[in-house]
């Protein structure tokens, strides 16, 4: 259970963080009047929004976090038998780092208010996803057609269902990223609620990448061999 | 103030409650008397902490009822009165954790002398396995569990072949030597339980799981399933016998081995042999 | 008594939240059944909720039944009762007591305490509950499902869960239950975000997190921490429904059933058990906190006094939300894990224990010099404390790994997580809907069978789980159907049994009164008005009452102090109202 502890422990940080700022030690009873909230203070407070898709991303990153607490958990047991990486997914990991580049230069342009290349690196964006899910089915052919089946080892299951989650909250993110698309495509001079939206899209892809990068150090095997390593170092 | 009367009725009770109720644990016929002990301060210190929260409650209830006219206190909080009660209750929850993780330490600190046991239980009956003359368990696999081989003893390893086998029957123990048993499940999980050794542990198939004891007291004892294993968990039961040295022997003597069991394979032969 | 009024108010919410923001309904349907108003969704999540609680409760009948009486119902096979005791346990827990507490009182209470119009995403809310519902719906038809509902226990412990040697292991059963699982965690989620993002960014104008209300409190920690512990019952369902469906062996070793060698290989049934109580012990904290919080209000309120230590019981909420999620293992001291996992876990533990014993006495305090009046509410939140406590203190024998060894998985720890997450919270339910009934449907409820409805409740379920204790003592193991001819228990156990057995019909059949008075007072009921309890607390200045669509009508409210502005020396009044501006009080600062 060690990925979810150390996760936890960077959340439980983030809160402490925010809750440090709420003068939890302040005595209310000796306070009368109009008490400005400290959140409100300084500039721009955060959008309604954005603070929600934060925390739903914890709430995600929980989940994979305790999926890769189980592959590491499940990986000390002596049946345990990675599949070969298909080389199709280097691919597309390289789409998918595309996809979030592009979610950027959208959001970025968005905020400048040129419509016209933020909706097109939007539709790049939602291109390149699509090609990075069609990637990991191809994926997930090879795989079965190299023999290594659902079922046949704990390694390939982990394979198919982490790359299936992953790929479930990528689909998730692509009805968002339609429906941005669509708004954008009907609006001249883009709002402010507008641009939120490309913004939140470009923040969640960001972290779907993070998640991929995390899960293809797992399922590339380098996680078991930097413990393998460090257990190695310590006796 | 009949909130105030209820209140106290509860608290006192309870005690009486507690003090009358013929229903107490078994006898003890294990080395793990700590445990009952540890059991027995809990049982002070939380009857003490009880008895005072609902005592001082009702006496706030019937104090400071409400009456015409009448005024709360204003007292946002007192820091010296709440850092004295979390002292005091660090200081009581020590004193029930460091009997516990002492005993505990004992209770995971298997002696050296310690006899090895197998208990294998599946669904639902309990089954044993004992070292034989060379004091060795074979090895052992799910794998391997066939009819005729209803605990998956390893039919190459020479060490298994002189294990005593008890299939669905009862164990026998020898009073006063410990002994480590070691645990194994077929199926499900279980968990050999007996009231009076106080210890237990799960079985979990695919590992095997342990715990170790001192039988103190001749006798019957029943062992039940304390892990819930499907429709028979209920009706899971099986019994052992803590003998003194000779009816230990005697027992022994009449079981049969692996190699007896498993038909005409020579104790010793290299290699066990082609067992089936 | 600071003021604290700023002098440069651009650091503040405008004082005005414009209805027009606010989706307004347009049809029946939308007012009232696909509606997106907190207070309907709440009360629509309370109703399913105390529904299929129902159907929870018949079924702990019938378990005692055959406990009390065993034998002389046919028709409860050992099958039947672990399908029992299995959809009680999941019932109870999560689509019960989570669902309520979460589902229901968050979210009437979270907007109307904090002053905001509604959540922040009606429209997500809405989702949430129907999601809610579907679950609700796929854990019922589990019940017609071939085979039946699954037998599993609620622990759902494989490789059992998924043999054929528990009921509804190889039919719908199990495969239904996961699923409602599943489902229920992704409509939870999406209330919970609301709920949270509610307290962080809908508060109004003043209202800083040290004014909050303790039920705010409670219910948003939880929410925290439900967000973060559901996950991992999502990770072990979604393993399991491969392992059940596709053969993996995730968690599933090498095995033998009903002497098949089955093609499993290798799992890890301890890796499921981690996953579980890594949502499990949280769970149990999950129902708790709201509780907590809403008892803190409930007793603060009744007894005109301020809320002991306050700060205290803000900085204990939080501690203990922390601190559960690294207790997990405490269910797990005899799973055969690595036996070194006992100190640490049973020390961390025992200290849970701390905060948790400040909380309670924080309470009594609070009623310590109070003017305490004694109505069907504040009973019901005595009758809490009663139980919290015991059940509490016999959480230190559980806990505390050596004595848990002889204790586990008998019937005391039943009796010990009854007292302790069913009875106590079950109670505070009652007195917290007491508590807002005026509120909710403008009218009071029937005082007399309010009492009566108290007294069986709480001195019968104290009467059922009290001496279930000694039957644990004893040695029963749970999750027996009957105990059966055993040496070392004696005949008068099942005098107890019985005895126990009595105790919980009677104490089921007195909810039917509750139910009839709910019913009843809707229509009878006294008037109430918008604040009987005379309490300080924003959901009681509503304009009208029960409060309408946006809650507030012009203006939402503008806070000026905390919740707990009792007693106030000086003051014209017991109690001071939340947004009520009042100049020239002078309050001692404490020595
Ligand atoms: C009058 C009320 C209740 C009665 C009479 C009752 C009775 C029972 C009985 C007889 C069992 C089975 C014991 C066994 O054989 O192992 C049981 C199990 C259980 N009950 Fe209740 N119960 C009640 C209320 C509640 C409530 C409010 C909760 C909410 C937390 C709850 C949660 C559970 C759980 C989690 C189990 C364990 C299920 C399992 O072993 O898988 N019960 N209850
Ligand atoms: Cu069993």
């Amino acid at each position: 259970m060690s990925v979810i502890l150390v996760f936890l422990l960077v959340v439980f940080g983030f809160s402490l963080w925010w809750l440090s700022q709420q003068r939890l030690l302040s005595k209310p009873w000796t306070e009368q009047g109009l008490a400005v909230d400290p959140s409100h203070r300084g500039e721009a407070a955060m959008p309604t929004a954005k603070i929600a898709l934060g925390i739903f991303l914890a709430v995600v990153g929980a989940l994979f976090a305790l999926f890769a607490s189980a592959y590491f958990m499940r990986m000390e047991y002596s049946d345990w038998q990675a599949p070969p990486v298909p080389s199709v997914i280097w691919a597309n990991t390289a789409i998918l780092v595309a996809a979030s580049i592009a979610l950027e230069i959208a959001a970025r342009t968005a905020r400048d208010g040129r419509i016209d290349i933020s909706r097109v690196a939007l539709a790049i964006a939602g291109a390149a996803t699509l090609v990075f899910l069609a990637g990991q089915l191809v994926a997930w052919q090879q795989l079965s057609l190299a023999g290594h089946y659902l079922e046949v080892n704990p390694a390939n299951g982990f394979f198919y269902l982490l790359t299936g989650m992953h790929g479930l909250h990528i689909i998730g993110g692509l009805i968002a990223l339609g429906f941005t698309l669509v708004a954008l495509s009907a609006q001249a001079p883009i709002s402010g609620q507008l641009q939120l939206r490309v913004e939140l899209c470009a923040m969640y892809w960001h972290f779907l990448l993070f998640v991929w990068l995390g899960l293809l150090v797992l399922l590339a095997g380098w996680a078991g061999d930097f413990i393998a390593i460090c257990k190695q170092v310590l006796t | 103030m009949t909130v105030a009367i209820v209140l106290v009725l509860v608290a006192l009770g309870s005690i009486v409650f507690h003090v009358l109720s013929p229903w107490w644990w078994t006898p003890i016929a294990s080395n793990w008397g700590y445990i009952d002990q540890t059991l027995i301060v809990t049982f002070w210190i939380t009857g003490v902490v009880f008895t005072a929260v609902v005592v001082f409650m009702a006496y706030c209830v019937f104090r400071f009822r409400h009456r015409e006219g009448a005024k709360a206190a204003y007292e946002p909080e007192s820091r010296k009165l709440e850092l004295w009660l979390t002292g005091i209750t660090a200081v009581g929850v020590a004193a029930m954790l460091a009997p516990g993780l002492i005993v505990w330490s004992q209770f995971v600190t298997v002696p050296d002398e310690a006899t090895e046991i197998e208990v294998v239980a599946q669904q639902w009956q309990w089954n044993y396995r004992l070292p034989g003359e060379d004091g060795i368990l074979g090895k052992s696999s799910n794998k391997l569990v066939s009819y005729d081989n209803p605990l998956g003893v390893d039919p190459d390893d020479v060490n298994g072949q002189d294990d005593v086998i008890v299939e669905a029957d009862a164990l026998h123990l020898p009073i006063d030597r410990p002994v480590k048993v070691l645990l194994r499940s077929i199926d499900v999980l279980h968990d050999f339980y007996v009231p009076e050794f106080r210890a237990k542990m799960d079985m979990v198939p695919g590992m095997v799981t342990h715990f170790w004891f001192t039988p103190t007291r001749t006798g019957e004892f029943e062992v039940l399933c304390a892990e819930l294993c499907g429709v028979g968990h209920g009706y899971m039961r099986g019994a052992v016998f803590v003998d003194s040295e000779q009816d230990y022997q005697a027992w022994l003597a009449s079981q049969q081995t692996f190699a007896e069991i498993s038909g005409p394979v020579k104790i010793g032969a290299a290699g066990g042999g082609a067992a089936r | 008594m600071v003021d604290v009024t700023p002098h440069d108010e651009s650091g503040v919410p405008p004082a005005e939240v414009p209805e027009l923001e606010l989706y307004h309904p347009k049809s029946w349907w939308t007012t009232y059944v696909f509606s997106q108003d907190a207070k309907t969704i709440a009360i629509q999540y309370s109703g399913t909720a105390i529904a299929i609680g129902f159907v929870a409760l018949v079924l702990s009948w019938l378990m005692r039944l055959q406990l009390g009486f065993p034998g002389t119902f046919d028709f409860i096979t050992p099958e039947a009762y672990y399908q029992f005791v299995t959809m009680h346990g999941m019932i109870m827990v999560i689509y019960l007591l989570t669902a309520l507490f979460l589902g229901g009182f968050g979210n009437y209470l979270i907007p109307l305490m904090v002053g905001a119009r509604d959540m922040v995403f009606p429209y997500i809310n809405m989702l949430s509950y129907w999601i809610y519902l579907l679950a609700v719906l796929v854990l019922v038809v589990s019940f017609f499902a071939p085979g039946g509902p699954t037998g599993a226990g609620w622990t759902l412990y494989p490789p059992q869960a998924i043999l054929s040697g528990t009921p509804g292991g190889q039919g719908a059963g199990i495969i239904l239950m996961l699923v409602s699982l599943i489902l229920f965690i992704i409509g939870f989620t999406m209330g919970g975000l609301n709920y949270v993002v509610t307290v962080i960014q809908g508060r109004t104008r003043g209202m800083t997190l040290m004014r909050l209300p303790l039920t705010v409190w409670g219910i948003f920690t939880a929410t925290v921490m439900a967000l973060l512990a559901f996950p991992a019952l999502f990770v072990a369902c979604v393993m399991m429904l491969f392992d059940r469906l596709l053969g993996t062996s995730f968690f599933m070793p090498a095995l033998v059933d009903a002497g098949e060698q089955l093609s499993y290989g290798g799992g890890s049934p301890i890796l499921f058990q981690h996953l579980f109580w890594f949502f499990g012990h949280p769970e149990v904290y999950i129902v708790a906190l709201p509780a907590f919080g809403i008892v803190s209000d409930l007793i603060s309120t009744h007894a005109r006094k301020n809320i002991f230590g306050y700060r205290m019981m803000v900085w204990a909420i939080i501690i203990i939300g922390a601190l559960s999620f690294v207790v997990w293992a405490h269910h797990m001291y005899v799973s055969g894990m690595h036996p070194w996992f006992g100190f640490f876990f049973a020390t961390t533990t025992l200290i849970i224990a701390i905060p948790t014993a400040i909380k309670v006495y924080n309470w009594v305090l609070t009623l310590w010099r109070g003017d305490i009046h004694l109505r069907v509410p504040m009973l019901f939140a005595l009758a809490f404390i009663v139980t919290f406590v015991n059940g509490g203190l016999t959480g230190l024998f559980l806990g505390n790994v050596v004595v848990d060894v002889p204790l586990s998985d008998t019937m005391f720890v039943v009796a010990h997580f009854h007292m302790v997450m069913g009875v106590a919270p079950i109670l505070v339910i009652f007195g917290a809907i007491y508590h807002w009934y005026p509120k909710i449907t403008g009218r009071m409820f029937h005082e007399g069978m309010a009492q009566f409805h108290f007294w069986v409740t709480f001195l019968g379920a104290y009467a059922i789980f009290f001496p279930m204790h000694y039957v644990g003592l004893v040695g029963v193991p749970r999750r027996y159907p009957e105990i059966g001819d055993t040496a070392f228990v004696p005949d008068s156990v099942q005098d107890l049994n019985a005895f126990i057995t009595m105790a919980a019909l009677i104490v089921g059949f007195a909810q039917i009164v509750f139910l009839f008075n709910i019913f009843w007072s809707l229509r009878h009921g006294r008037e109430a008005g918008g604040n009987p309890w005379r309490a300080t607390s924003l959901e009681w200045q509503t304009p009208t009452t029960p409060p309408p669509h946006g809650n507030w009508g012009d203006h939402v409210p503008v806070v000026y102090r905390w919740a707990y502005d009792y007693s106030v020396p000086g003051a014209s009044q017991d109690f001071i109202a939340q947004n009520d501006p009042g100049t020239g009080i002078k309050a001692p600062r404490p020595a």
